[in-house]
């Protein structure tokens, strides 16, 4: 049997230069690589400290939405959801997207209110969401304990994905495009070389590159600090759990507006559910991973109170991954201040994966054509100089 | 034949898939867990992870001096949502300082 390293590889060759080095084999650096080597003949290398997977790419729970509250989310999240339609047969893997809405459920006068505003402002912009009684709710989840719920939103288009073939999808693509996805070998730090950057990796080997995307999300900070960068970016660690598969029997991925609570059913019938914590506290750099009790129970508590019907179904498993954190919850994608031939693609704050079919393709135009799509201003990673920026966005979950 | 050989029995993963999966690059317990879903069903790995440990000493994927299991997930076996709610008290009991 021949090898075909469509995974990437832990032996592959590296060049001695390169134009494009992407630091993180994340679906974000994945899409940008596979997009770059789509729309031009740049030489592009991924590096991937791990294997394919093994971050925060694989640890999320597949949810995938239009329904934000802030303008700029909506739009660029109905472009990443346009995109989906058709990437299983463009990747040619099948991505398990499963367009089963989102139900976003307010069980306070607040959370009525911001349901209410982002409905108005989705449908001036053309999302398909709509409000909901609790009594309409239940015809969507049958199980929903109605008498907590005040008001509901539902967008049939938003859905959920099973995160693992996207990021094997966008490597196999890449790879035959000519992209070199280099596994276990992590950059860990990098100095100025000519118009470029040098990149030391954990092997012993060096690389040049014209331009450093610096795609590794929660694992960002120790790349930019050899460079001097200092972004405000952190690790925040969010945990999740997997039931015992069921039947098909619940549509659409479901949010508590007032717990953080998410539930939804993934394709193998499992139930896949996060909440936000209480009291959770800060790890600076450092990456959590571990798994909590704690978790477990509030979840459980939550949960079953919601779908008193859940109370019976059985936890397999429960894992753990980062968030990668921004202060005002806007990514942080660009060229980096001071060092413009590294370009950041981190601080997504949770909802990365969603995003990252409309920003690979977009940071890839401004890679190859110096596009620059309307988020890119917003995203800026300079904007930090100036001071804390104002949060747009109260629709972060999780 | 060995499409008809499971190495995993909660999520009918036999010896051919797993060859496959060698076949694209992957050598290690972990990766094979990821692209395969071996081990991810109601025994988490209890049944099969040295079945598989010993088909990638066999193919020469990886040396015994560098086997690991994959990561071990809670809880150890099955347990109700509803088992779990009721520690919620107790446990934001044994969070306090």
């Amino acid at each position: 049997m021949s090898r075909q390293a469509t995974l990437g590889s832990r032996d592959v060759a590296l060049p001695p230069a390169c134009d494009v080095a992407v630091v993180g084999g994340g679906v974000m650096g994945l899409a940008t690589a596979y997009h770059i080597a789509q729309s031009s003949r740049l030489r592009v290398v991924v590096l991937e400290r791990s294997y394919l997977v093994s971050g925060a790419s694989g640890r999320n729970g597949g949810g995938v939405r239009m329904q934000w509250g802030d303008e700029g989310n909506v739009r660029i999240m109905m472009e990443s959801i346009e995109i989906c339609r058709g990437l299983a047969q463009e990747l040619g893997i099948n991505l398990w997207f499963r367009q089963g809405g989102y139900l976003f459920i307010a069980r306070t006068e607040a959370g009525e209110s911001r349901l209410r505003r982002n409905a108005e402002l989705h449908r001036a912009i053309g999302a398909p969401t709509r409000l909901l009684s609790g009594e309409e709710a239940r015809e969507i989840v049958p199980d929903l304990d109605i008498d907590q719920v005040r008001l509901a939103a539902f967008n049939a288009e938003d859905g959920v994905v099973f995160p693992w073939p996207f990021v094997w999808g966008y490597a196999g693509q890449a790879i035959r495009k000519g992209v070199i996805v280099r596994t276990h070998t992590a950059a860990i730090a990098a100095e100025p070389e000519r118009d470029g950057l040098r990149l030391r990796l954990s092997t012993g080997e060096s690389l040049y590159a014209g331009i450093v995307v610096n795609a590794s999300g929660a694992w960002s900070h120790d790349l930019n600090r050899s460079l001097g960068i200092e972004l405000p970016n952190r690790p925040h660690r969010h945990e999740i759990l997997s039931t015992e598969p069921l039947k098909p029997c619940l549509d659409p991925l479901v949010v508590d507006l007032q717990s953080g609570l998410y539930f939804s059913q993934s394709t193998r019938g499992e139930i896949v559910a996060g909440i936000t914590m209480p009291g959770s506290h800060d790890t600076g750099t450092h990456v959590d991973q571990r798994s909590s009790l704690q978790f477990l129970a509030h979840l459980g508590a939550t949960l079953v109170s919601l779908v008193p019907r859940f109370g019976s179904l059985k936890v397999l498993r429960q894992w753990a991954g980062p968030y990668d954190v921004s202060p005002d919850g806007e990514a942080i994608v660009g060229p980096s201040p001071g060092v413009p031939a590294l370009l950041q693609v981190c601080g997504f704050t949770g909802h990365g994966f969603m995003m990252a079919p409309a920003v690979g393709r977009l940071l890839a135009q401004f890679i190859v054509h110096q596009e620059r799509h309307p988020m890119l201003a917003r995203w800026d990673p300079g904007r930090f100089a100036a001071g804390t920026s104002a949060k747009r966005e109260d629709m972060i979950i999780g | 034949m060995t499409q008809r050989i499971f190495v995993c029995r909660c999520e009918d993963v036999t010896v051919a898939e797993i060859d496959h999966a060698i076949a694209l690059g992957l050598a290690s317990v972990e990766e094979i867990k990821r692209y395969t879903g071996l081990g991810t069903g109601p025994c988490q790995g209890k049944e099969c992870t040295v079945a598989l440990v010993r088909l990638l000493l066999d193919r020469g994927t990886i040396g015994a001096d560098a086997v690991q299991p994959f990561t071990a997930r809670p809880p150890a076996e099955p347990v109700t949502l509803a088992a779990l709610s009721s520690l919620a008290t107790k446990a934001q009991a044994q969070d306090e300082p």
